[in-house]
C-alpha cells in the first residue's frame, strides 16, 4: 500500500497532515487564550451589575464579544468571510480592495527591490572596490528602523509630488533588496575554484564567466532569498501605509482598526496580510522548484 | 637574401616535424604563504615533444599539479621561461592550445552531459551545427553516446569523468593536460579508462601531459616519465618508457614493463630519501 501513493495521498502525508495538525493546535490554543482574556470584561459587567455568572454562560460571552481583547477565531472567520464575500471588491469596507492596494505597492516594491539587490550583488562580486565601500552600507541601510524611516520616505517623496503607490513600494524595496543583495553576493560566488579555473582555460570573458556559470549557480540563493524579500515587503507596504493618514491597504484597516477598537477587524486584517504572505511565498517556491527542476536538481 | 629566406623555411619545416610543444627552462615558482615562502618548483627542465605522451609522478607535495597549472596559465611561475606552442603559456591559453582534465570531472550540474561538452564550444562561439556535430562524435569517441540528455549525477563517476575528457577534446586542441583524472576511481574502472585513454591518444595524435601518483599507471600510458621529489619541487630523473604503440592490458606482466616499473619506483624512493635525510 505505501509504495503505491498517489501524488495527492503524498501530499496529504507530507503536508496536509503535520500542517493541519499544528494548526489545530494553535486554534485550540488561541481560544483558551480568548476565554482567559476576555473573561475579566464579563466578570466585570456581572459586579457592575451586581449579579454573578454562570461558567457556561462566561464561556459562550467571551466568544462573541463586541470588542474583545482577543476575539476568537470565528469572529475573526466570520469578519474576513463578511469583509471578503459580502461586499463587492470596490467597496471601502471590502478586505479584497484593501488587500488589493497592499498587494499592488508590495509586489512592486519586491520588483524593484529584487532588481535592485541582483544589481548590487553583480557589482559587488565583480568590483573589490564596491565590496568595500558598499557592504557596510547595505548592512548599515537595515539597522535604522524603517519604522523612523518610513514617514520620512513619504514625507520627502511628497514634496517632490511622487504619490501614491510609489512611495509605499519604495520602502518595501528600501527592505527587500537587502535579502537578496546578501544572497546573490553568495550565490554568485559559489561557483568551486575548478568550475572558475575551467572558465580561464577556456579562455572566457567576464560576461561568459558570469552567464554561463556564476548566474546559474546562484539560482537556488536566489530563490531563496526572494523568499524572505516578498515576506518582508508586505511588512514594508503596512508600514507604509500607516503614514499615509490610513486612507486604504492592509495597513489603514489596522489603523483605523485601533482608533476604534475594532479588535475584530484588526485580526481580521493581520490574518488576510499572513495570507497573503504564505501564498506569495510558496508561489516563489514553486517557481523556484520549476526552475531547479530545469536545471537537473535530483528530486 | 633568398638564401637566408630559404634556410629559415627549411629549418621551419624541419622543426614542425619534430617541434617541442613545451618547453621548460631553469623555472621556479615560490608560493607566498602565512607560514612564508614554499618553494613549490625548484629548477625545473623539461622538454616535450609533438605526440609524446608525458607523466609527471611523485609523491604529494612534489609540484607535478603545479607544473600541470604552469603550462596551463593557471599559476605563474616565479623565475624561469616557458613556452607552450612556442608562445607564453597565457597566449597559448588565450589562442585555446590546450583541454584541461581536473582530478574530479567539475560538470556543471546544471547542465546535461551533451549541455557540458557544449559549453567550451559556445564560449568559442562555434555554430550550433557544428556544435551538435562535435558532441555526438565527442560523445562516441568516449563511448557515450545515447546520454546526452543525462544530466551528471545520473552518471557514474568513471562516466563522468569519460565526459570531461571529451569536453576537453570538443575544441580539437594539440595537447591535452589531465591532472590526475582517474585518482579517484577504483582500479577496475581506472584499468579500463587507462585502455580507452591509450586507444584515444593512438586515434588523435595528441600531445598528452599527465599527472599522477600510480607507477603501474605512468608506466603503461607514457613514453616518457617524469619523477619528481618534493621540498623543494623538482624532477629528480626522466625515464624513457619505449613499450611500443601497442600495449595491452597484460603488457604491465611482462619483465620490460616490470623494469621500467622497478626503475620508476627507486627514482621515487631515491627522490624520497633526500626529504627524509633533512626531515
Amino acid at each position: 500500500m505505501t509504495e503505491a501513493r498517489g501524488p495527492i495521498v503524498q501530499f496529504c502525508f507530507d503536508r496536509v497532515i503535520p500542517v493541519g495538525t499544528i494548526l489545530l493546535v494553535i486554534i485550540a490554543l488561541w481560544y483558551v487564550f480568548s476565554v482567559v482574556l476576555n473573561a475579566p470584561f464579563e466578570r466585570d459587567q456581572a459586579a457592575r451589575a451586581g449579579t454573578t455568572i454562570a461558567t457556561s454562560q462566561l464561556l459562550h460571552n467571551t466568544m462573541w464579544q463586541e470588542r474583545p481583547v482577543l476575539p476568537a477565531p470565528h469572529q475573526v472567520a466570520e469578519e474576513i468571510r463578511k469583509t471578503v464575500f459580502d461586499l463587492r471588491p470596490t467597496s471601502k469596507r471590502s478586505l479584497v480592495y484593501h488587500g488589493a492596494v497592499t498587494l499592488s505597492s508590495t509586489l512592486l516594491g519586491f520588483v524593484l527591490g529584487t532588481l535592485l539587490g541582483i544589481l548590487l550583488a553583480v557589482a559587488i562580486v565583480h568590483s573589490r572596490t564596491l565590496d568595500k565601500s558598499l557592504m557596510p552600507w547595505i548592512i548599515t541601510s537595515q539597522t535604522v528602523p524603517i519604522l523612523a524611516i518610513a514617514p520620512m520616505i513619504i514625507v520627502v517623496l511628497n514634496a517632490v509630488n511622487i504619490t501614491g503607490l510609489l512611495p509605499k513600494a519604495i520602502i518595501s524595496t528600501y527592505l527587500s533588496f537587502f535579502p537578496v543583495a546578501v544572497g546573490m553576493v553568495k550565490g554568485l560566488r559559489s561557483p568551486e575554484i575548478m568550475h572558475l579555473d575551467l572558465m580561464r582555460t577556456y579562455n572566457a570573458s567576464r560576461s561568459q564567466i558570469f552567464w554561463k556559470l556564476r548566474w546559474p549557480a546562484s539560482m537556488p540563493y536566489l530563490f531563496t532569498s526572494m523568499k524572505i524579500a516578498v515576506a518582508i515587503s508586505l511588512v514594508g507596504a503596512i508600514v507604509g501605509e500607516l503614514p499615509t493618514g490610513a486612507v486604504a491597504g492592509i495597513g489603514a484597516r489596522l489603523l483605523a482598526g485601533s482608533y476604534y477598537g475594532q479588535t475584530v477587524q484588526i485580526w481580521a486584517a493581520l490574518i488576510a496580510a499572513a495570507l497573503m504572505a504564505a501564498v506569495l511565498v510558496s508561489l516563489i517556491g514553486i517557481v523556484g522548484s520549476l526552475v531547479n527542476r530545469r536545471m537537473g536538481v535530483r528530486s | 637574401m633568398a638564401v637566408v629566406a630559404l634556410q629559415q623555411k627549411t629549418r621551419a619545416a624541419a622543426d614542425l616535424a619534430r617541434r617541442n610543444v613545451i618547453e621548460v627552462k631553469d623555472l621556479s615558482l615560490v608560493f607566498q604563504t602565512s607560514d612564508g615562502p614554499v618553494n613549490a618548483l625548484s629548477n625545473i627542465d623539461l622538454e616535450v615533444e609533438a605526440g609524446e605522451f608525458v607523466s609527471f609522478i611523485g609523491p604529494s607535495g612534489c609540484g607535478k599539479t603545479t607544473l600541470l597549472r604552469v603550462i596551463a596559465d593557471l599559476e605563474q611561475p616565479t623565475s624561469g621561461a616557458i613556452t607552450v606552442n612556442g608562445m607564453s603559456p597565457s597566449e597559448a591559453r588565450e589562442k585555446r592550445a590546450y583541454g584541461y582534465v581536473f582530478q574530479a570531472a567539475a560538470l556543471y550540474p546544471w547542465r546535461t552531459i551533451s549541455g557540458n561538452i557544449s559549453l567550451p564550444l559556445e564560449v568559442m562561439g562555434i555554430s550550433k551545427e557544428e556544435r551538435r556535430q562535435r558532441i555526438a562524435r565527442n560523445l562516441e569517441l568516449v563511448n557515450l553516446s545515447g546520454f546526452e540528455k543525462k544530466f551528471p549525477w545520473q552518471l557514474s563517476g568513471g562516466m563522468q569523468q569519460r565526459a570531461s575528457i571529451a569536453r576537453a577534446l570538443s575544441f580539437d586542441p594539440d595537447l591535452l593536460l589531465m591532472d590526475e583524472p582517474f585518482g579517484a576511481l577504483d582500479e577496475i574502472v581506472r584499468d579500463h579508462l587507462n585502455e580507452q585513454l591509450l586507444k584515444l591518444w593512438a586515434k588523435t595524435q595528441k600531445t598528452v601531459i599527465f599527472v599522477t601518483h600510480s607507477i603501474p599507471e605512468a608506466v603503461f600510458l607514457s613514453t616518457k616519465i617524469v619523477v619528481m621529489s618534493p621540498r623543494p619541487g623538482r624532477i629528480h630523473e626522466i625515464i624513457d618508457c619505449d613499450l611500443g604503440a601497442e600495449r595491452p592490458l597484460d603488457i604491465r606482466e611482462t619483465p620490460k614493463f616490470l623494469e621500467i616499473a622497478h626503475r620508476v619506483r627507486e627514482g621515487l624512493r631515491h627522490g624520497h630519501s633526500y626529504d627524509e635525510v633533512h626531515a
